[in-house]
């Protein structure tokens, strides 16, 4: 392998690595700030004890949170310096603004809220717990308006042989980076609530704490009614933009090869990119490609044999990819609102069934919101900056061996972690509420022991 | 206000976040390093993990913001620079990685094998951080390769005697300005043992920092620019005196203050470095003309002038919700009340 596909290689593990952790920070980071601020308000012990449980668990998925962040800013630098270099006033400003906007505002009232916590008013926890839901969201925003430039490039003028930066309203009003923050966020919110959901249906499945869980799970349960209905909303809309500026894109997340009007959308549908056609497309809902695309049932639509094939993304990947996430999509959908319509006839929390199915959905919105990414970064091959400037141009001089010994280093350590940090989260997570006040009882008692013993 | 003086100011701003990160990350990294020997007992690891637990995730946001100003105000310098650096800088992110899962998971499990594990990983990393920093670093001061493709490094522009020097010497300024801080925020054995500690590192010290001058005076060429500017001198001059006159309070316990010298030593020594530097920011050593200057680096007017104006508007922000967290964590932390991660 050569240089660009190992840094390709190593990008692509480090941000799943990374991803696996950011939609939970954002999503359940909502829900502990409510429970924070049900407290605040109502002084029931519950919910302080809600805040205590989840935020601990949000806690242990944070701290790889920054752990995998900070490799992603080295990487622009050594991995990608022709990137670095074009892009500086594009891409490191908002990087700069991230980190003083965003990182310093989520790491304090981080460390405020987990050493604080026993000695802070409950306003000042919920207060503590919002900022630092602030602190997520900014983050995610100047994130993807970096992003969004890489997708739709505005505001920008070419000189020096780089991208300079010629509006800085433009870069900040970017359609493209409005329409892939919410679509992200409310994903990042399915991410908290299914979580959410799951634990609590672990529990209620054996009867623990019914009343803490059943709270918790009505809770998630509303976040995800609301967050599962705008996620295709907004990626509608969405969608019909990318139609609009990334046209090579867009066809190949429906691997549609021949331009024209009132697109039918295949329910079956396999591309074949040998033969530049689909080995399989049936079951037709007429002018419903049109729709989606255009917001125009006649609407036209670029098929891929109009554009230069050297331009293609890898339209397999895109293809599937784009599919998958829109089945768990309406997977998701439909699991929530049935789950309203079991709430309303009170069944919810005795049909077993349907809390064995939440606990084992975990893994979907998590499987969903990484597809949503790869659809959106696959898809802007080969361009690193669309129509600006190819990934192959964007690498660093740097040899294969270098990159392997980098590599090498990521994976074998973000797997320790990874385990690490999956061992706790369930270990946290099956012993319940209070777990923390019995490990540290626990273990003071064995310390205690060890002196006596000792003396 | 002329596009050079604002890629000057930038300049100072970027000198200026990195030597604000190097003295806090002095602190921190220095109790990682001190940890396992400090703390006997599970309740005095706790009151070590509380000492910088509220503030590690702030400093090291520190880090990434030098990385991100150095992206948008010099992306030359940080595509450069980051490419260059490859291999220092990706151990330097494995210990990033290790120091704080070492910090944070050592207590969320009872096994003794994964106390012990995340503990040393704690240390490892922490022990990493600084000298591969100063090593890093060192070879900045000292200057890079270069051939008629640019600037690069060798093993031995990195690895070398002075380089080796540099990292020492921030390891033991680390674990000077931990022994301090530790006394200042913590009571009983843990403090006592900080405090002896403190007084027998000061001398170290100051030793390493004072030969680290004489190697940078006579093995680079980092101060010859000063002799225009003989008032210069006075910037690596003030980093040994500040740690010379740190050993006052050390001995007589004024723990407030001796911090406060360490943290302004730490700081012009690294000032010292970078006005060495200007206008260069990765110095050729053989041929300076392949050096690249500030002003080859410097992103373009308007991004440099939206980001002075973010710039003045937050940091201010930033630094007074900061000092609220100090305050509220002022408290000593002692083995009954410490709460640990």
């Amino acid at each position: 392998m050569d240089v660009i596909m190992l840094s390709r290689l190593q990008f692509g593990i480090t941000i799943i690595y990374h991803f696996i952790f950011v939609p939970l920070t954002i999503g359940l980071v909502i829900l502990v700030a409510i429970m924070e601020t049900l407290y605040a308000k109502r002084k029931q012990e519950i919910y302080r004890k809600m805040a205590d449980f989840w935020g601990k668990l949000f806690t242990i998925n944070f701290a790889l949170g920054i752990v995998t962040g900070i490799t992603m800013e080295f990487q622009f630098g050594t991995n990608w310096s022709g990137y670095a270099k074009y892009m500086g006033d594009i891409f490191g400003s908002p990087l700069a603004i991230e980190a003083l906007f965003a990182f310093f505002l989520e790491s304090a009232f981080m460390g405020l809220w987990i050493f604080g916590k026993d000695r802070i008013s409950p306003r000042l926890r919920a207060f503590a717990m919002w900022m630092v839901a602030l602190g997520t969201n900014i983050s995610a925003l100047w994130i993807i308006t970096a992003n969004g430039f890489m997708q739709n490039p505005v505001g920008y003028v070419l000189k020096n042989g780089r991208v300079e930066l010629s509006n800085f309203f433009e870069l900040t009003t970017n359609p493209y980076t409005w329409y892939m923050f919410f679509h992200t966020i409310l994903a990042c919110y399915i991410v908290g609530s299914f979580f959410v959901m799951a634990i609590s249906a672990y529990h209620l499945l054996r009867n623990q704490q019914s009343e803490f869980f059943q709270r918790s799970f009505r809770l998630g349960l509303i976040l995800s009614l609301f967050a599962t209905v705008m996620v295709p909303i907004v990626g509608h809309f969405h969608g019909v933009n990318t139609a609009k500026v990334q046209p090579a894109k867009a066809a190949a997340m429906e691997a549609i090869w021949e331009s024209g009007k009132g697109h039918p959308f295949y329910l079956l549908q396999i591309p074949n990119v040998k033969e530049e056609k689909n080995s399989i497309e049936t079951m037709a809902i007429p002018y419903l490609g049109s729709l989606l695309y255009t917001n125009d049932p006649h609407g036209n639509v670029t098929g891929l044999k109009d554009i230069p094939k050297e331009n293609w993304p890898n339209v397999p990947v895109v293809f599937w990819s784009f599919r998958l996430m829109i089945g768990i999509g309406i997977i998701m959908l439909g699991l929530t609102w049935f789950g309203l319509l079991l709430l309303k006839k009170n069944r919810i929390f005795t049909n077993r069934n349907y809390l064995k199915i939440m606990l084992y959905a975990l893994p979907l919105p998590y499987i969903a919101i990484n597809l949503g990414w790869i659809v959106a970064e696959m898809g802007r091959q080969p361009w690193i900056v669309y129509g600006l400037m190819k990934t192959k141009e964007a690498v660093s001089p740097i040899s294969a061996g270098e990159i392997i010994f980098s590599l090498g280093g990521l994976i074998t350590f973000y797997t320790i972690l990874l385990i690490a940090d999956i061992y706790l989260l369930i270990k946290y997570a099956k012993k319940g509420p209070d777990s923390n006040l019995h490990v540290e009882e626990e273990s003071i008692t064995l310390t205690e022991l060890n002196r006596r013993k000792s003396l | 206000m002329s596009y050079e003086t604002l890629t000057i100011i930038w300049f100072s701003i970027w000198g200026l976040i990195w030597a604000i990160y190097f003295v806090l990350e002095g602190y921190t990294a220095g109790t990682g390093i001190l940890f396992p020997f400090l703390a006997k007992k599970e309740e005095e690891q706790r009151q070590l993990q509380e000492s910088i637990g509220p503030f590690w995730g702030s400093n090291e946001v520190w880090l990434i913001t030098a990385g991100g100003v150095t992206f948008a105000a010099f992306p030359e310098t940080y595509g450069t620079m980051f490419s260059t650096f490859y291999i220092p800088l990706y151990l330097i992110l494995f210990a990033l990685f290790f120091r704080a899962t070492g910090l944070e998971f050592m207590h969320k499990s009872n096994s003794s094998l994964w106390k012990q594990s995340w503990k040393w990983a704690f240390f490892s990393g922490s022990l990493l951080i600084p000298f591969l920093f100063g090593l890093t670093f060192s070879a900045l001061f000292r200057g890079l390769s270069s051939n008629e493709h640019g600037l690069y490094i060798t093993f031995s522009d990195v690895i070398n005697a002075y380089g080796i020097l540099g990292g020492s010497t921030f390891v033991l300024l680390s674990l000077l300005s931990s022994a301090i801080w530790i006394s200042i925020k913590t009571e009983g054995a843990v403090q006592k043992r900080a405090t002896l500690l403190a007084k027998k590192i000061w001398p170290i010290s100051s030793g390493f920092l004072s030969l680290f001058f004489i190697a940078t005076t006579n093995q680079t060429s980092l101060f010859n620019s000063f002799a225009n500017e003989p008032v210069l001198w006075l910037i690596p001059g003030f980093a040994l005196l500040f740690i010379l006159f740190a050993g006052i309070p050390i001995v007589y316990n004024k723990w407030g203050m001796g911090f406060a010298f360490v943290s302004l030593s730490i700081f012009t020594l690294f000032a010292a470095g970078f006005t060495g530097m200007f206008p260069n920011m990765l110095p050729a050593r053989m041929n300076s003309s392949f050096s690249l200057t500030l002003y080859e680096a410097a992103g373009s007017e308007l991004n440099l002038t939206i980001m002075l104006w973010i710039t003045f508007f937050i940091v201010p922000v930033v630094i007074l919700y900061q000092i609220w967290m100090y305050r509220i964590f002022r408290g000593k932390i002692t083995e009954k009340n410490a709460r640990g991660y």
